[in-house]
Parts: structure tokens; sequence; C-alpha cells
């Protein structure tokens, strides 16, 4: 294996490009330095000035309104000045290449991208592309990873159940396309979870899924047996149309979270999904809204969690005054 | 223009050669392989003392990129690559653009390459018409333009119909097919083996299976046209397994592999490294090795470069879409030298897999140095390290997984028809 990328010299985090390969003391430091921006939101300024005068650039090459949205949020209660381009729609139809537009971008001040991509590995090609000075942060390539949603569910975890070493966590679904799915399992397996179980038909399981360290189930009710935590994963719809699965109704049926598959949890599993929902596909509304869920409290603490890598990353980490 | 060839050793595979002989040439030819033949006067002494002389290399597959991809490379910058990587004969696939599917392009193509007097150009012409796998092209016609075979390059060609037809047209003539196996299906989308790298990096996959399939297909209608096929770029063991079956049956099929097969796995992908988005895909360490052996116990009868020179903004792009292919003419004689040291393989077996075994594939009677032999020959250092770097080759396709390694085996001085064609120029 060759240099993890998204380390300097001194073995510092300057990009957030994917989980994997991160020492899992890095990934708490994440984790913790969160902790401390939870209160920030509480405040009647919800503001720190942390990353003031600084250019932070939301670059969507794919359309995103929620991951978009909380990064800016973050970057913006860090003090930094936002720019939020959407280039699906812009340069990239125009035939101007994904690195053309970085460069463009770099020639205005930017001190940090934010990027989503449709292809697995273009956050790589990017951090490998700009001047050192400048940081980028993985929101999703392709199929690939997106460290931070990845990171968030931890501190969601870490909040509900605090010891991640006793814990049997359940991702269902598609993780064949599922960036979240990478990432959470990189993410789950570095911080000590010892039984991490993927439920899935085999369509949606990539080949060599076990090399990842993780447990394959075909049966929902095996699967989600005595488990601390399930992490149902989004399905898209365009999946349901080639030959990977026969319909929405069927897929419900064997692999949606229903109360009743839910009761075979531990009692106190919690349920969580990362958006967005499609209800009455891969979960029922009863339990989406039920009190298991903790759905909503990963976008409270997706916020927390992305100021915390954006301060890292830029050397300012939230201290006292914080 | 007489040159005698002084002190080198001689490594000549299909003469049962290896040993220190002096080679004289006259008149483009091989005069005489040992004693000075009487009243032989020298125009040029060369002296090979520490070097190796052998046949040029043959390389059955270089993408010359004319007609159509100029932006890319040029006959010119490619055609001094071959020569400065020891090779005086390639093939070339006919995925050009336009294809090589009509008799006028493969004229140009041989009248251009002609005209540079470097290394012999031969055309594979395309299988069916512009690629598309639907109707045949005019084989007879293109074999008088000068077509060696007829291939369909990487394009797909999922009608069995049509592939069983276009065998039997060019069995009738005894015309050699030329078939990369990739069942279209399977490979739809895909861009990396499916594998353990595959599955971490979220690439969309390809199955080795996919390979098998189409080999499978393509070895019944051998069977049942009498066809004789040219296996292209094996990739994985279940294929390696086939071709050796096929092989104890007697079916009249030979096969070659890239040579960055022969090194490189699915794990130099690394993190997304768009030099190793090759075609085939690199598969796991397992079916590496499978071809290593392969190719040192026959099963594998020949090793290419797989020449494709892609313009630097084509390879920045995120991994899938960044153009397939890897700069190779320069590299297939160190890569193929390090094969051979690394698994034992004694230097004479190595070089017959880039010159006599592929010769023997295209029916030519080059690939040795034989008394009366066109003088097609290449003299390289096999001490002496370099290093690979954008500026140390000739190609104009820079892309290549290996640069920044360091190889043994450097080429000095290439011969096409007794001319001194290259010569690697003295360090100061």
């Amino acid at each position: 294996m060759r240099n993890n990328p998204q380390l300097n010299k001194n073995g510092e985090l300057q990009h957030l490009l994917t989980i994997d390969g991160l020492p899992a003391s890095t990934l708490r430091h994440i984790l913790d330095t969160a902790e401390s921006f939870l209160g920030v939101a509480e405040r009647e300024v919800k503001k720190v000035p942390l990353l003031r005068g600084k250019a932070i650039f939301n670059l969507f090459f794919e359309p995103s309104t929620r991951t978009r949205t909380t990064f800016e949020i973050a970057a913006k209660r860090l003090s930094a000045d936002v720019i939020n381009l959407n280039v699906g729609t812009s340069s990239q139809s125009k035939g101007e290449t994904l690195l053309d537009t970085v460069d463009n971008l770099a020639a205005m001040q930017a001190d940090m991208f934010v990027v989503r991509h449709s292809q697995s590995g273009a956050a790589h090609l990017i951090a490998r592309h700009v001047a050192p000075h400048i940081h980028v942060v993985n929101a999703g390539d392709g199929r690939h990873a997106h460290p931070t949603q990845a990171l968030l569910d931890m501190f969601t975890i870490r909040h509900y159940k605090k010891d991640l070493t006793r814990l049997r966590v359940a991702i269902v679904g598609d993780m064949l396309h599922s960036r979240v799915a990478r990432s959470q399992i990189h993410a789950l397996t570095t911080l000590g979870v010892p039984e991490v179980r993927v439920i899935a038909p085999k369509t949606l399981i990539p080949s060599c899924a076990e090399r990842m360290g993780v447990q394959i189930y075909h049966d929902m009710a095996k699967g989600l047996k005595d488990v601390d935590v399930i992490i149902m994963l989004r399905l898209q719809s365009e999946r349901m149309r080639g030959a990977l699965l026969p319909s929405s109704q069927e897929y419900f049926k064997y692999y949606g979270l229903t109360s009743e598959k839910l009761a075979l949890a531990r009692p106190d599993a919690i349920v969580m999904h990362p958006g967005p929902m499609n209800r009455g596909v891969e979960i029922e509304s009863s339990v989406a809204d039920g009190v298991q869920s903790v759905i909503l409290s990963q976008v409270t603490f997706g916020i927390a969690v992305r100021m915390a890598v954006m301060s890292i990353l830029m050397g300012n980490e939230a201290g006292e005054t914080a | 223009m007489k040159i005698h060839i002084r002190n080198g050793r001689l490594i000549d595979p299909k003469n049962g050669i290896d040993a220190q002989r002096d080679v004289f040439i006259a008149a483009g030819k091989v005069a005489a392989v040992g004693a000075m033949p009487e009243g032989f006067h020298a125009n040029r002494v060369i002296d090979a003392s520490g070097l190796v002389i052998c046949p040029g290399l043959v390389d059955l597959s270089a993408r010359l990129r004319e007609p159509g991809y100029e932006y890319k490379a040029t006959l010119e910058s490619e055609m001094l690559a071959a020569v400065a990587g020891g090779v005086t004969s390639l093939v070339c696939p006919p995925d050009t653009d336009p294809p090589l599917d009509e008799p006028g392009l493969v004229e140009m193509l041989k009248y251009r390459a002609k005209s540079l007097n470097q290394a012999r150009v031969y055309p594979l012409g395309a299988l069916t018409q512009k690629l598309a796998g639907e109707r045949l092209t005019e084989m007879a016609e293109l074999h008088d333009a000068g077509c060696i075979g007829f291939s369909h390059a990487d394009m797909p060609l999922s009608d069995t119909l049509v592939l069983m037809r276009a065998m039997q047209y060019a069995a009738t003539f005894g015309f050699t097919v030329w078939l990369r196996p990739q069942d279209a299906y399977l490979a739809r989308d895909g861009v990396a083996h499916d594998g353990e790298v595959a599955s971490r990096l979220g690439l969309p996959a390809i199955p080795s299976c996919a390979e098998s399939i189409a080999l499978s297909a393509i070895l019944a209608l051998v069977r049942e046209t009498g066809a004789h096929v040219h296996i292209c770029r094996l990739s994985s063991r279940e294929g390696i397994a086939l071709i050796r079956a096929a092989k104890a049956e007697g079916l009249p099929v030979t096969c070659d592999i890239a040579v960055h097969h022969a090194h490189l796995s699915e794990m130099d992908i690394g993190f997304f490294d768009s030099n190793c988005h090759l075609v085939p895909p690199l598969r796991s360490q397992r079916d590496r090795d499978a071809l290593r052996e392969a190719l040192a116990d026959g099963t594998v009868d020949a090793i290419c470069s797989d020449h494709t020179p892609v313009d630097d903004d084509a390879k920045l792009l995120p991994f899938a879409e960044a153009e397939v292919g890897a700069t190779g003419l320069e590299l297939l004689l160190p890569l193929t030298l390090k094969w051979a040291q690394e698994t034992g393989v004694p230097l004479s077996a190595a070089i017959a897999k880039v010159t006599a075994e592929p010769a023997r594939i295209l029916a030519l009677n080059n690939g040795h140095l034989g008394v009366g032999q066109p003088a097609d020959l290449c003299l390289f250092d096999p001490e002496q390290y370099w290093k690979v770097e954008p500026a140390s080759l000739n190609s104009q396709g820079r892309n290549t997984p290996f640069t920044g390694f360091e190889l043994q085996g450097k080429v000095r001085m290439t011969l096409v028809e007794g001319h001194v064609v290259y010569e690697l120029p003295d360090e100061g």
C-alpha cells in the first residue's frame, strides 16, 4: 500500500478523503473535538471565530441538499466564508474538466474544498492536484467513501451506546452502491466494534465484502438477532429497474425494517439512517419515527462533526473558547 | 553497408544460440554468424562487449494512434519509441478512427509507416465493419492490402452468430482471428477486477468469468469452424486453465498476455492510480501468479506491450473516467527480463517470448537471426539500470504504472534490415 494521501509528513490529517487507513486515535480525536462543538448550537450567538477569514468552497458535482447544507452551517458556525457551487449544472456541462474547475476556484484563494462527485476517487484526484495549503474534504465520491457521514454515525453510536467495543452492529441494504456503508464499516472496525454485520440480498453485496471485516447475512431475521445498532441504507429507486431487485414491494418484505423485525434486536437497539429515507421501501414509518430511532440526532450531530473535521484540518481546534 | 558486430553475447532462441558470437551483416541481411566470411570488409564495426545481441522484438500489440488520435501520439513518436525499445516488428490493432476496415486505410498506414524507415508495421484488419459487430469486412481485400489477421480490438462482439460467421469466413482463406475474450454484458460499466480492491474502493467491477465465459464461447466456435484464433491479453487464472485444456485438445489456438499483467495486480491501483486503469483489468495476485507460471510453461505463447499512449489530460480524471491503457513499447524488454529474473527463467527463453514466439504466431519468418534473414536486431545492456520517468520515454504517451521503477536492461542499438535505426545517445 502506498503512503496514505490524506496525511501530511507529520502524520497529521491534511485531507479527509476516506476512513480507510486512518488510525483509531485520529477518529477518536475528531469525535472528541465534535463533542466540544455540540454546545455552540445552544448559544445565543451560534458562532466561534476559529476559521474567520477562511474561504471554504462547497464543490458539489452531484446534487445534494442535506449534506451541503450541514457543511455550510458547520463552516458558518466556525465563522468561515462559504461559497456554494453546484458544478453539475455549470462548467462541467460546458466541457471544463474537473481539475480545470478546481484550478479556477483555487485561484480565488480557496482554503478548503468540500467535494461531492459521482465518481469513486474524485476527491483523491483533487487532493493530489491542489497546492499543499488547500485542504480537501470528501463529501461523497461515487460508491467509495463518505467519511463525515461515517464519523457522525460513530458519534451518534458513541453518544447512545458509550462503549463501542461491546457492540453488535447491523448494516442493512445496498452495500454494493453505498459509499456510506464502506466508510461506516471502516470506522466501526477501526474503533473496535467486534461484530459488524451486513444484511442484504446477494445482488447488493460486493464480491469481497468479508475482506472488509464484516459478516454477511441474507436472512434479516438472523442478521438482526441481538444487535445493538441497526443502520438502514438508502435504496435508490433506479436499483429497482435493472436486474438487481425485482420490486420495491419484495425488497420491503424481506429487507425493510418493520417493528416486528426490530423486535428481534436488543430491546435498547437504536435505529439509524443516513437519509434521505424511502419510507415503505427500506423502513416503515412507525420505526423511522419510533422511540428507538435516532435519525434526527444524526443530523444534529452531523454539524458538530463537520465543524470538528474542518477545524482540525485547518489546524484550529476548539479549545477553552468553544 | 556492411556491419560487423563483435564481442557480443548472441541470444537467438529459435536457432538455439546463446553464446559469444560475432554477427556479420551485408545488404540488409545476416551474412554470417560466428566466423567472418571470406572477403568481408565491414564499413562499420560495432563493439558489443557486455551487450546482448538478439533478434529485434516482435510486439503483438502496439497502438500507434493513427489515423484519428494524433493528439495522443503520432506515427513518428511511436515508431521512435518502438526502436528505442528494441522493437523491430509490431502489430497494430484496428481500433483507430476510422477503424482499419477498408483497404485504403491499411495501405495508407503501411505507406506512412514504411516511409519512416523504422520498425515494420503489421496491421490487423477490423473483423467487422466499423467494429460494430454486425457486418463482415472485406477480409481478403484487406489481407491483400497488408493485414496480417483480423481482430475486434476491445470492441464488444456480443452476437455469437456474427462471430461464428466471421471465423468461418476467415478460415476460408486461412486468416487468423485475434480475439480478446470478454463478455460484454458482464463487463458493462466495469473498470476494475471484481475483487478485494474494487469492493473496497467502490469501483464498478468486471468478474473473471467475463473472460472465461467469452473464452469458452470462442473455443467452442474454434471447434465448430476450425478457424485459427489468437487469444489476446489473457488476464485470469480461469482463462489460463481453459487455454491449457484447449491446447491439450489440439485446438489451433495461441495466446498472449500484456507485459504489465505479468507484474501488477489489483493492489497496484492503490488510491485510484488511473495509470492502472487497464483493459483487461489488473486482477488478483493469484491471477497474476497463474499468468507468470503459464508464461514459463508455454501455455502463454508470447508477451506483448499492449502499448496504448494516452494524453495526460485523459488520465487526469477520476479512475473510471480516465482513458484506459499504458505506454509500453519501451518497457517490453526490461519488464520481460524482470519476469525472467524473478522466476528463474533463462534469458534465452524470456527473449523467445518477445521474438521467435510472436513471429511464429504471425507466421512470419522473422524473430530470429539465421543466415540470410533480414538483419532486424537489437543490442541491449542486460545489466544497466534505468529509471522510468516521463523524460526517459520517447513515446508521446507517458502513462505507465511503472513510473518511478528502476528497471534493468537498456536498449543500446536497434537495426532494421541492416540499418541502424536507433542508437542510445552516449551519456556525457
